[in-house]
Order: C-alpha cells, then sequence, then structure tokens
C-alpha cells in the first residue's frame, strides 16, 4: 500500500494528521508532509478512514 | 424496528445523503438505495460555491462529489429533480412533488437547510442568497457582468468569504454586519475584531452595528438602506444572514421538529428514520448540549453515523467535536469545539499582528474550543484535547 495525495486538491487543513499523526503532518509552514507513504497493512484501516474522511479527497491508496 | 431495514431511502441529494448512501455500501448493505434529491444536478460540494467557483478559478464540475456512473455502479438509484413533500411515519409512506406515494423500510433525512432572506426584495435583479450551484453561477454571472459595487449583507463565514472573493475579483465591497464585530456572537468580541481588521485590510468597506432598513431599485438593485441613516450604493447584493433547516415538508409526519428534526443521542428521529446534516438536531453526548451543525465535516461524519444506526441498533451515540473552515483572503480559519462569546479565549500560539494563530476557549475549567488563523495542526491537536475532555488548565500548559 502506498500513500498517494494530490497536493494540487489538498488544503492543509490537517483532518488526515488528526486521524494518523505517523504519518500525515501538516507543518507550520502550511503544507502537508507525508511521513510514511508506504504503511503496513496494520494500518490500512485508518489510512482508509483519512481517505474518506479529507474534505478534498485529495488522498488515495495505490496497491503497487 | 429492532432488525436492519430491507431497503433505504434517502430524502436529501448533498453531502449528508450522500455519505449515508456509501456508507450503507461500505457496510455491506445489498438492498435497494434510493436516494431522492429536489436539485437536478448529482451531489456536488457547496464549499468551493463560495471560493473557487466563485472566483471564476474552477468550473463548476469540478466541486462534483460523485457523478451518476459511479452512483449506478455503487447500486444507487438517484431521483434527481424530485422534491419529497410529506411523509407519514406511521404508514411508512413518502409524497413526492409528482403525486407520487413512495413506501419505505428505512429512511434517512438529509434535507440540509435553505438561505434565510430579506423580506421586500423579491423581483429585484441583482439580490442574491448563497447555497446551490444554482445560486453560486447566477452571483458569479453578476459579478461577470455588472458590477462595480457589491453590498454584502451579513459578515458570518459565508459574507465573509463572498467579501473576500469578490475582492480577490477587484470588485468593491461594502460588508454590512449588526453585530459590533464579524463572528462576534460566535467567537466573541476580541477575535471578531481579528476578523474585522482582516477585511478592512484588504480594502473592505466593513459597517459594524448597522442593519438593513431596505433593499430599492428600478427593477434591478441601486441602494441599500442601513440602519444608521446612510445609503449605499449597489450594483450587486449578496445576503449571508443564516439558514432554516428544511423540515416544512414534515409537517404531520409524526416526527418532532424543533430547530431540525430532533433526534436522539445516536441520530435515530423514529423506528427505522434516522437525520443527518444541516438538518438535524441531536443530543451531543461530548458537550451534553443539544445542537444542530453547519458543518461540511459535520454531514459526512453524520450521514455514515445515521447510515450505520439505521443497519444496527448497537450503534452508539454520534458524539463529534464539532469543526469548521473558512477560507478568507489569504488566510485560513479554522474553528473546533463549541464555543461561547463570553468564554475565557487565550492565545496559545502564534501572532494575532501576523494573522498567524491559535487561540483556545475555556469554560468552567474545561477547554471548549479552538481557534485557528493558518495553524491547521494546533487546531488538530486541541481538538483531540476537546475530545479527551481536557481541562482548560492542561490544554493551556500543552505544548505543540
Ligand atoms: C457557499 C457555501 C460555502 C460553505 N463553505 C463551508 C466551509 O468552508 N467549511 C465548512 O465546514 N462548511 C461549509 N459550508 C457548509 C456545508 O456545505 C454544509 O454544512 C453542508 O452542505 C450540509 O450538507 P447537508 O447534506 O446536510 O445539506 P445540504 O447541503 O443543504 O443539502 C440538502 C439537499 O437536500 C435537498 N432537499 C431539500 N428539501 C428537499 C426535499 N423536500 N426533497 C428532496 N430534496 C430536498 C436540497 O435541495 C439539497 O440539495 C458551506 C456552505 C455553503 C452554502
Ligand atoms: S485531509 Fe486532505 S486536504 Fe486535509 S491535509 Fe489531509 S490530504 Fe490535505
Amino acid at each position: 500500500m502506498r500513500i498517494v495525495v494530490d497536493f494540487d486538491l489538498c488544503e492543509s487543513n490537517a483532518v488526515c494528521m488528526q486521524i494518523a499523526p505517523d504519518i500525515f503532518e501538516v507543518r507550520d509552514d502550511d503544507f502537508l508532509y507525508i511521513l510514511n507513504e508506504t504503511p503496513g497493512e496494520a494500518d490500512r484501516a485508518r489510512v482508509q478512514e483519512c481517505v474518506q474522511r479529507c474534505p478534498k479527497q485529495a488522498i488515495s491508496i495505490a496497491e503497487d | 424496528m429492532t432488525s436492519a431495514p430491507g431497503s433505504v431511502t434517502i430524502v436529501g441529494a448533498s453531502l449528508a445523503g450522500l455519505n449515508a448512501a456509501e456508507a450503507l455500501r461500505r457496510e455491506g448493505f445489498d438492498g435497494p438505495v434510493t436516494l431522492i434529491g429536489a436539485e437536478s444536478h448529482p451531489p456536488y460540494d457547496r464549499p468551493p460555491l463560495s471560493k473557487q467557483v466563485l472566483a471564476g478559478d474552477w468550473d463548476p464540475d469540478r466541486a462534483a462529489l460523485t457523478d451518476s456512473e459511479e452512483l449506478a455502479s455503487d447500486g444507487i438509484e438517484a431521483r434527481l429533480g424530485v422534491r419529497a413533500a410529506g411523509l407519514d411515519v406511521a404508514t411508512r409512506e413518502l409524497t413526492l412533488d409528482t403525486g407520487e406515494t413512495v413506501a419505505f423500510d428505512g429512511l434517512v433525512i438529509a434535507t440540509g437547510a435553505r438561505c434565510r432572506t430579506l423580506g421586500g426584495t423579491e423581483g429585484l435583479d441583482g439580490v442574491h442568497v448563497l447555497r446551490s450551484l444554482d445560486d453560486c453561477l447566477a452571483l458569479r454571472a453578476d459579478f461577470d457582468a455588472t458590477p462595480q459595487r457589491v453590498v454584502v449583507v451579513g459578515a458570518g463565514f459565508i459574507g465573509a468569504e463572498v467579501a473576500a472573493t469578490a475582492r480577490g475579483r477587484g470588485l468593491e465591497v461594502t460588508l454590512v454586519e449588526a453585530l459590533p464585530t464579524p463572528l462576534g456572537r460566535v467567537l466573541g468580541d476580541e477575535m471578531g475584531q481579528v476578523c474585522a481588521d482582516v477585511h478592512r485590510d484588504h480594502g473592505v468597506d466593513l459597517r459594524t452595528g448597522v442593519g438593513v432598513d431596505g433593499i430599492s431599485g428600478d427593477g434591478r438593485v441601486q441602494q441599500v438602506r442601513l440602519s444608521d441613516g446612510s445609503v449605499v450604493d449597489a450594483d450587486v447584493v449578496v445576503v449571508g444572514i443564516g439558514v432554516i433547516p428544511n423540515t416544512e415538508w414534515l409537517e404531520g409526519s409524526g416526527l418532532e421538529i424543533d430547530n431540525g428534526v430532533v433526534c436522539d443521542p445516536t441520530c435515530l428521529a423514529a423506528a427505522g428514520v434516522v437525520a443527518a446534516g444541516d438538518v438535524a438536531r441531536w443530543p451531543n453526548e461530548l458537550f451534553g448540549e443539544t445542537m444542530r451543525v453547519e458543518h461540511w465535516d459535520n454531514a459526512a461524519q453524520q450521514g455514515s453515523h445515521a447510515a450505520r444506526r439505521l443497519l444496527d441498533e448497537s450503534v452508539g451515540p454520534f458524539t463529534p467535536v464539532p469543526w469548521f473552515w473558512s477560507d478568507q483572503y489569504d488566510r485560513k480559519i479554522q474553528l473546533a469545539g463549541r464555543v461561547r462569546p463570553d468564554d475565557e479565549v487565550r492565545v496559545v500560539n502564534g501572532s494575532v499582528d501576523e494573522r498567524r494563530f491559535a487561540a483556545i476557549y475555556g469554560r468552567a475549567g474545561r477547554i471548549t474550543g479552538v481557534l485557528g488563523f493558518n495553524r491547521p495542526r494546533h487546531v488538530m491537536r486541541y481538538r483531540a484535547l476537546i475530545e479527551q475532555r481536557a481541562t482548560y488548565e492542561e490544554a493551556l500548559s500543552a505544548n505543540f
């Protein structure tokens, strides 16, 4: 599982960071950083929650 | 009703309704799902309507939340351009504006809210409200065509965003607010003043503490008369003075209506009937308060929660920390929690002068909310503290 964020859509509102702070972080420069692009299967449910709850539908999961 | 419904009907095809439909499928529900919506468009996102779409930066298509193919492939039958006109909970029947009667098993009410209007402006061109895509395109066309002078009535979040977007398009903007400071009734006057300064810095003629006495013109709007006796010339007027939940169609349904559809803590309004989004009013047990929330995140989360509740009665109470964002000029304003204007408020990070800061609100020893100007990270961290019912002291000493 690889996390893909469309940075043209992302508005840095940090919803994803609240769900998975070990994977997503919005820093003081207002940009989103992906701390772990390839989390393990154990994190799938949380990443899926991020995909679903992102107000901009900016996050997707690639299976490669 | 004790068992899961065999089919689900959803009234209101917007954010809450769509999230309910998607949640049903995610939970493995395989019975028929019908989505009935008064607008002819497939579900779309409203936040861009006061921002990118109104600015002219986005094609309206980019605000789409889904399309007919996607709905069809999820097995969701969409009946668009059709309005529910009546409901009878006892006989479990819906009446549509087509005259049809539809029997339902499980029902999700997600009819949202509509804008309050100013009386006496009917039939006057150039006077707008902003709720739907059609509203947005009509306003945008007026912004493109006539306008040099825009008057925005109401400096709440929507009015503030319209003012910001109009300034971004180079239009002259007068923003009229009845309260002493914009959003003062929500944020308190100290933070309301920060919002006022932001508008003025961007060249908005902000008039606070005045109401609108009348809007006049000959066929098309020309002037707005204010309660302090002044008169403002206007080519376009946008009225942003709040919303009213769409519950008229539920009169006589057997449901309790009181500024929204009254639900229990789990979003259940009657056996087999749930409500979600801007139309729903429910006791949020995290705050010990009955609330109706008019925010994007709430509509999405409550739509899912209500759908799950319909399928499974063991699904518990809905206890979110309300959260909202608003983009004004180059600022991202976020508010989480349930704040009152007389709560204590303290800046905990950044600088108000630079308009990059987080401030936390407290009442009765507990943190009640967090306001951020370009501080999304802090808002989310304090939001987590609110969720944990942290004390105000704990929140003040947290170091994020
Ligand atoms: C311009 C604008 C900008 C916004 N910006 C933000 C923002 O930046 N951040 C944020 O958090 N929130 C924002 N919001 C608020 C957010 O969009 C709403 O909270 C959200 O749309 C609520 O969703 P809903 O599905 O409950 O209701 P709605 O979106 O109001 O949808 C209800 C739907 O039901 C339909 N309907 C009504 N009655 C009937 C009937 N009898 N039969 C059938 N259909 C019916 C309506 O036509 C409508 O399509 C904004 C709202 C607007 C209008
Ligand atoms: S939730 Fe979506 S929009 Fe918000 S920061 Fe994360 S990816 Fe960006």
